[in-house]
């Protein structure tokens, strides 16, 4: 029994570091502009997506070269989504933004559709497939290359909002577009780099885990949702909240699949989700905010 | 009567269609579809629209609508119509139950909330299978009678939901236009003035989130009873982000819009078919064209009456408005 | 002599966290007065609006309204029985008429519930035109006869200023409670506004003022409490706030002309 739970756990962690990049990307966007991005699943998907594609057939690019263009590439849409789509409906209210980003979220999968068709692929694993015991728990080495690549890009994150210029203008952007724009900052370009370094994680989430889950033109659908789960979870514009509600989403998932029903794992993890809500309107991490009058 | 003249007018047009165009196909069958979809936009548009508060789970209730008279009809062996009312009571009852720990929440916590709350209603679907069918959905639900006349056609079916609709739209201006819907419009306006005019805000909120609810659970039995078989995959995540897409597209708060909305979104697959494998890449994109360049669905937003700084006027005393 | 008061606060403290923004606060405040709250700013007059109305909780103490303990109590509660208010910073229904905006201040006077204005049963048409009636007259007590048929958003500010008293006039109060009505008016609407308040106060309704504006404060009220840092710095008619050392010190530096 309890190498089972230690099982569950570590598949909950591995789930739950995807979630966490998913929602940590939520976090970003949200933070700088407001959106909801409904998109973000669609990034992990045209990370992986675009790599399979660009690494196969007999004339593939080696994967070296494979991955870090599947990332740019994927950086290039997330910059062309608050481009094209959010940055010319400034001013629009919350619901319109997010049938918005559903609406490119559909469209990005339409695209997909289009050039992949309705297959479901999977990339190789990056250094084989020798299961690691832990205990009476096994583990695959990609699994590790999960959890691994997901801390470094959350503490690479962290590190880039708290010790660099550029991560600070972007909080300032958060807290007030016009007095960021007042000292100088080019608003336009924090946006930018927000919405690719979103794009940029989603397309990490995508590579690190399809190894291990597969993915198909439309795998982006759950993941997106799951990621607003997490981060809402964690307490909305929270970064480090998201991805501690990513880790956490995944690990409820990962043990009521193995303890109560397969079925049911993402309905329990919505009830949860729904729980806390109830009983902290801002999420777990959350600030409070009282209203003022 | 100045007050119902639109009213009037698009109680003209639902009439008229069939008798212009008779045995049409997109009027008596897309055109049930559209008039389905306009009850459940007008439903959630008393919600969203004039109440402010999201809801990305509507098809939650719709669907337990449309399962309960399915079930109850087809493994009971009970009259359509009690099934209805039965549907429409449960629901209800869900809703209020629901109601009061979900309206608590504001703006993106009330949106997971309720998004949260229809993807559970459909993972319920899929899988209580001995109940619902499962994926495979549930088939043979016998068909609505009417004083013995039993609605087999499809024109027959277009009279029973055009009637259904243009009901739901009389009401729905009715409220608007009365104490109820002004203490609606106030609390999307300002939660706490609306509290100082001795509106009952909680109350409000839940009684207008039930009333949505009961709506989109008839429609829900209509659709049952109209199409003989369902499936979970008709009250999905997407579908109560397509009910929202109406509210928004018509422009919020505009009953007329709602229809308008419905009419648009349900035609617009219809006619995208032609595109085939670009059909859903070609939706998506106008989706986003809409929401960008129609302006009406951009304003009147659920954004908390003190973001708003429509015209306040800069004072050395005033207070910074609280985040 | 409990008649002779209509709103009674007691020890009234109240804190956000670390700044105590109403500390063992009380005062009496007798019917048919205009009773001004002054202070600087952060003083804590709106916090205790907000207590005043149920907006918020106090942490501890007492308020009493006609001899109702209305601590703990929803504010639509409060405004049943008998308390309006409007706010520092605007909350109008900007998605609403003007008319509209104003009938909804006829709410507690009507009774139309959900499903007899779903189905437009008799009765809703002659409430509806009650409202409408009485929502005129409030809107003729603050001269915005003018703009009866304009939308809430499309006003300016000084309009919107006087639209919130209508509305909250409309709700036939027996205490009004206003929060810095004439802040950020030019001097003709401030004369109009005075003007207004005295007219409120001579239909017999009782209000409650805060206000930035000494000359505003001096003119109209009956009583004036001064509030520092949360508690009573003084109390009493204008003549005795004027002369009352305190206050001055407080106040030395901020320019106190009394425009008598
Ligand atoms: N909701 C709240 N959360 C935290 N602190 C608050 C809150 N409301 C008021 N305060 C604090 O309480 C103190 C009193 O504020 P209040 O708004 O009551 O002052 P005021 O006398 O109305 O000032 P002004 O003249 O500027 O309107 C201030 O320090 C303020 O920051
Ligand atoms: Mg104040």
């Amino acid at each position: 029994m309890l190498d089972q739970i230690l099982q569950f756990v570590l598949t909950g962690i591995t789930v739950g570091a995807t979630y966490a990049l998913v929602a940590l990307g939520f976090s970003i966007i949200y933070n700088a502009s407001d959106v909801v991005n409904f998109a973000q699943g669609e990034f992990v998907m045209i990370g992986a997506m675009s790599a399979i594609a660009m690494s196969a057939g007999e004339n593939g690019l080696s994967p070296f070269l494979a991955l870090p263009l599947a990332i740019l590439l994927t950086i290039g849409v997330g910059i062309m989504l608050q481009r094209f789509a959010i940055a010319p409906a400034k001013g629009a209210s919350v619901v319109t933004t997010i049938i918005i980003t559903i609406g490119a979220s559909i469209f990005l999968r339409g695209v997909a559709l289009l050039l992949w068709g309705k297959d479901i692929f999977a990339l190789p694993h990056f250094s084989g497939e020798q299961p690691i015991h832990i205990g009476n728990a096994t583990l695959l080495p990609q699994n590790l290359w999960v959890m691994g690549g997901a801390a470094l890009l959350v503490i690479g994150v962290h590190w880039f909002f708290n010790h660099t210029h550029q991560g600070k203008a972007i909080l300032a952007c958060s807290c007030n577009r016009t007095a960021a724009q007042l000292v100088g900052i080019n608003v336009g370009k924090m946006m930018m780099i927000a919405y690719g370094l979103s794009a940029f994680l989603g397309a990490m989430a995508g590579l690190l885990v399809t190894p291990i889950t597969f993915t198909s033109y439309d795998a982006g659908v759950m993941l997106g949702l799951k990621g607003f789960s997490a981060a809402i979870l964690g307490g909305f514009g929270n970064p480090m909240g998201a991805v501690a509600g990513g880790v956490l989403l995944g690990l409820i998932e990962s043990l009521s699949a193995g303890l109560i029903s397969s079925g049911y794992k993402d309905a329990i993890g919505f009830i949860i989700l729904l729980l806390v809500l109830f009983f902290r309107p801002s999420g777990l991490f959350g600030k409070a905010t009282a209203e003022r009058v | 009567m100045k007050r119902l003249s639109g009213f009037y007018l698009l109680a003209a047009l639902v009439v008229l269609l069939p008798i212009i165009f008779p045995d049409n196909y997109y009027v008596t069958v897309v055109g049930v579809t559209a008039l389905l979809h306009a009850i459940l936009a007008v439903g959630l548009n008393l919600l969203m629209g004039y109440a402010g508060q999201i809801s990305l789970g509507h098809a939650a209730f719709f669907g337990i609508g449309a399962y309960t008279s399915a079930i109850l009809t087809t493994r009971y062996g009970w009259d359509p119509w009690a099934a209805i009312v039965v549907g429409i009571a449960l629901t209800g009852s869900i809703a209020f139950l629901v109601s009061r720990p979900i309206l608590r929440l504001k703006g993106h916590y009330l949106a997971m909330a309720t998004l949260g709350l229809g993807i559970i209603a459909n993972i319920v679907l899929v899988q209580a299978g001995d109940f619902t069918g499962g994926p495979d959905g549930l088939g043979d639900i016998p068909t609505l009678s009417l004083f013995g006349w039993a609605l087999d056609t499809d024109l027959r079916w277009y009279w029973v939901m055009g009637a259904t609709m243009l009901g739901t739209v009389w009401i729905a201006l009715n409220i608007i236009d009365s104490r109820s819907g002004r203490a609606l419009r106030a609390l999307h306006g300002s939660e706490v003035a609306a509290e100082m005019m001795g509106i009952n805000t909680t109350a409000t909120k839940t009684g207008v989130f039930v009333l949505a609810a009961l709506t989109a659970s008839l429609a829900g039995s209509l659709f049952s009873h109209q199409q003989s078989f369902i499936s979970p995959d008709s009250f999905s995540f997407f579908f109560s982000i397509e009910l929202v897409t109406m509210v928004v597209l018509g422009g919020m708060a505009s009953t007329y819009g709602a229809v308008f909305g419905a009419v648009v979104l349900t035609f617009l697959p219809e006619l995208l078919v032609v595109f085939e494998d670009f059909e859903v890449m070609i939706f998506g994109a106008i989706l986003m064209l809409m929401m960008i360049f129609l302006p009406q669905g951009i304003f009147v937003g659920l954004q908390t009456p003190f973001r708003r700084r429509l015209t306040r006027r800069e004072s050395p005393i005033a207070d910074t408005p609280g985040e | 002599m409990t008649t002779m008061k209509l709103l009674e606060v007691e020890e009234l403290t109240k804190s956000f966290g670390g700044v105590t923004a109403i500390a063992g606060l009380s005062f009496d405040v007798p019917p048919g007065n205009v009773y001004s709250v002054i202070g600087p700013n952060g003083a804590g007059k709106t916090t205790l609006f907000n207590m005043l109305s149920g907006i918020y909780q106090p942490d501890e103490g007492a308020i009493r309204f006609q001899s109702n303990d209305i601590v703990g109590i929803q504010p639509h509660q409060v405004a049943a029985l008998g308390v309006s208010r409007t706010f520092q910073n605007l909350q109008m229904f900007f998605n609403m008429s003007v008319l509209d905006n104003v009938m909804v201040g006829c709410h507690l006077r009507t009774r139309t519930g959900l499903l007899s204005a779903a189905l437009r049963l008799p009765g809703v048409k002659r409430e509806e035109r009650e409202s409408r009636e009485w929502a005129r007259q409030a809107l003729a007590m603050c001269s915005l006869d003018r703009y009866i048929g304009h939308e809430a958003g499309s006003l300016p500010y000084g309009v919107l200023k006087r639209l919130e008293i209508a509305r909250a006039l409309a709700v036939q109060p027996k205490l009004l409670l206003m929060d810095e009505p004439a802040a950020g008016l030019n001097d003709t609407e401030t004369m109009e506004m005075q003007a207004l308040i005295r007219r409120i106060c001579e239909a017999g309704i009782t209000v409650l003022l805060v206000e930035h504006n000494m000359g505003l404060v001096m003119q109209v009220s009956d009583r004036i409490l001064v509030l520092d840092y949360g508690s009573r710095l003084a109390e009493g008619t204008p003549t005795e706030i004027q002369k009352d050392r305190k206050v001055v010190e407080a106040y030395l530096g901020g320019e106190v002309k009394y425009a008598m």
